[in-house]
């Protein structure tokens, strides 16, 4: 086991918020076509209140905290929070689209030991990215950045969110990536707006362009081992939890409610009003979610898929129920494997097995 | 046993946190993780810039953890060695201001 392993272990054995993610703002100068927040940036947390939600999660034990947004780099007092942040000794990574970061702020975040810049890339074609940024330039001045940060020796991860505008980008981001020098990751995941909207959910790729991304090696590694069905489902797995949402990871939001996770917009109880510590322990909403095992989903603790499945337990309280499938990832599961899931099948939206089968020896 | 006292304190180039009693310690520089048991923890948590090694080995170490004085400092030694090494510790002859 190697030593994250072990720290994940322990975190989730004494409910160690191991790992948090704040939004300082949802402002932002990009109009992603497929982003799941408002952009209004009212009630936002004070400088003080953010520094105050700071030291509570580390006195908590919060080791790995991503700072983004929207844009945090908007916020003028972005920097001191990171400085504040680093001060206390958090692992930080920053989410940004960086077309603020010039040579000075490059070289900031070098000094304060940002472990990595994660930045979103959505094609290597300026008419395609900026469709998406709905920023002119936007592209270019991501990539300066990008190079900026890289001169400075500061640690850059590439983000590619594939949909519909972008499926056939995904290489050439990648190819970027490499020539640059950076970490390279690709996602297929479009997440519904937090205030329940899911129209944007139109813009996900299809089934089949799906199945090509998850076997393709470049993007997988070995397809072989990644899209097989692993048959055996055992107690370890149906003892377990879908995901570290509310375990060991917790969202702040930039007014200060608690969430499981950015993906999982279940209201656990606001830092302005309580402390993060009472909340993490105590709110009924949290103690709920680690009540529930793999053991009692509905559907999908029948289903074949679920020793492997990405299954978000907060897409699935999207839609409707945190103890059923999220259908993205009954999606990716069959794209992976061949094999509808449980929850395909019982919906109808996929034939389930013939009552008479033949097998050829 | 070396002669010349030593301060410790922790570098900047570093992300930590104490979890009940052991320590998680990363480095910016290179992303290598370390995890400190209970007695590298005590020294970790003493290593102010200017609290003298000696006594926080006294202090910390034989008095917490019941073991005599020579076992400590060897150990004590070694461990912050490696941890200087890997620049997670400043190791100086004279107070480390903070």
């Amino acid at each position: 086991m190697s030593l994250l392993e072990e720290m994940n272990r322990k975190a989730t054995e004494q409910g160690i918020p191991l790992s948090a993610h704040m939004d300082i703002t949802w402002k932002c100068n990009e109009r992603c076509v497929h982003c799941y927040l408002d952009h209004e940036g009212k009630n936002e947390m004070s400088t003080a209140e953010i520094k105050d939600a700071l030291d509570q999660l580390a006195d908590c034990g919060t080791f790995f905290l991503s700072i983004s947004g929207g844009e945090p780099l908007l916020r003028r007092d972005c920097f001191e929070i990171l400085e504040y942040a680093r001060a206390l000794r958090f692992n930080v990574k920053l989410k940004t689209n960086a077309v603020m970061i010039g040579t000075k702020e490059a070289a900031r975040l070098r000094k304060l030991g940002i472990e990595q810049v994660q930045i979103s890339i959505y094609s290597d074609r300026p008419e395609i990215h900026d469709a998406i940024t709905k920023l002119p330039g936007s592209l270019r001045r991501s990539l300066a950045a990008i190079e900026r940060l890289k001169a400075e020796g500061v640690k850059v991860s590439i983000s590619n969110v594939l949909m519909k505008q972008n499926v056939t980008s995904g290489k050439a981001v990648q190819r970027l990536a490499k020539e640059i020098g950076v970490e390279f990751h690709i996602d297929p995941t479009i997440t519904p707006m937090l205030n329940g909207d899911r129209s944007i959910l139109n813009l996900g790729i299809t089934k089949e362009e799906l199945e090509e991304v998850f076997h393709t090696e470049e993007f997988i590694g070995n397809v072989g081992e990644f899209c097989a069905p692993i048959a055996e489902v055992n107690d370890d797995i149906l003892e377990g939890y879908s995901c570290s949402a509310g375990h060991t990871l917790a969202y702040i939001s930039p007014s200060g409610d608690v969430y499981p996770c950015v993906q999982f917009p279940m209201p656990c109880g606001n830092v302005r009003e309580k402390s993060f510590r009472d909340i993490w322990y105590r709110s009924e909403q949290l103690t709920e979610l680690r009540s529930v095992h793999v053991k009692d989903l509905t559907t999908c603790s029948g289903c074949g898929h679920v020793g492997y499945c990405s299954r978000c337990p907060g897409l699935a309280y999207m839609e409707g129920n945190m103890r059923g499938p999220s259908t993205s990832d009954c999606a990716k599961s069959e794209a992976r494997t061949g094999i509808p899931s449980a929850w395909q099948v019982k919906s109808g939206a996929r034939p389930g097995p013939s009552l008479v089968q033949i097998r050829v020896a | 046993m070396p002669t010349t006292e030593k301060y410790l304190a922790k570098s900047t180039d570093i992300a930590a946190r104490t979890l009940g009693d052991e320590t998680i310690i990363m480095s910016t520089l290179d992303s290598t993780i370390f995890m400190l048991n209970p007695t590298g923890t005590a020294i970790w948590q003493a290593a102010d810039g200017n609290t003298p090694l000696s006594r926080i080995i006294e202090d910390k170490v034989c008095a917490e953890f019941d073991v005599p004085v020579e076992q400590a400092s060897a150990d004590a030694h070694h461990f912050i060695d490696e941890l200087a090494e890997h620049g997670i510790l400043v190791v100086s002859d004279h107070p480390i201001p903070q």
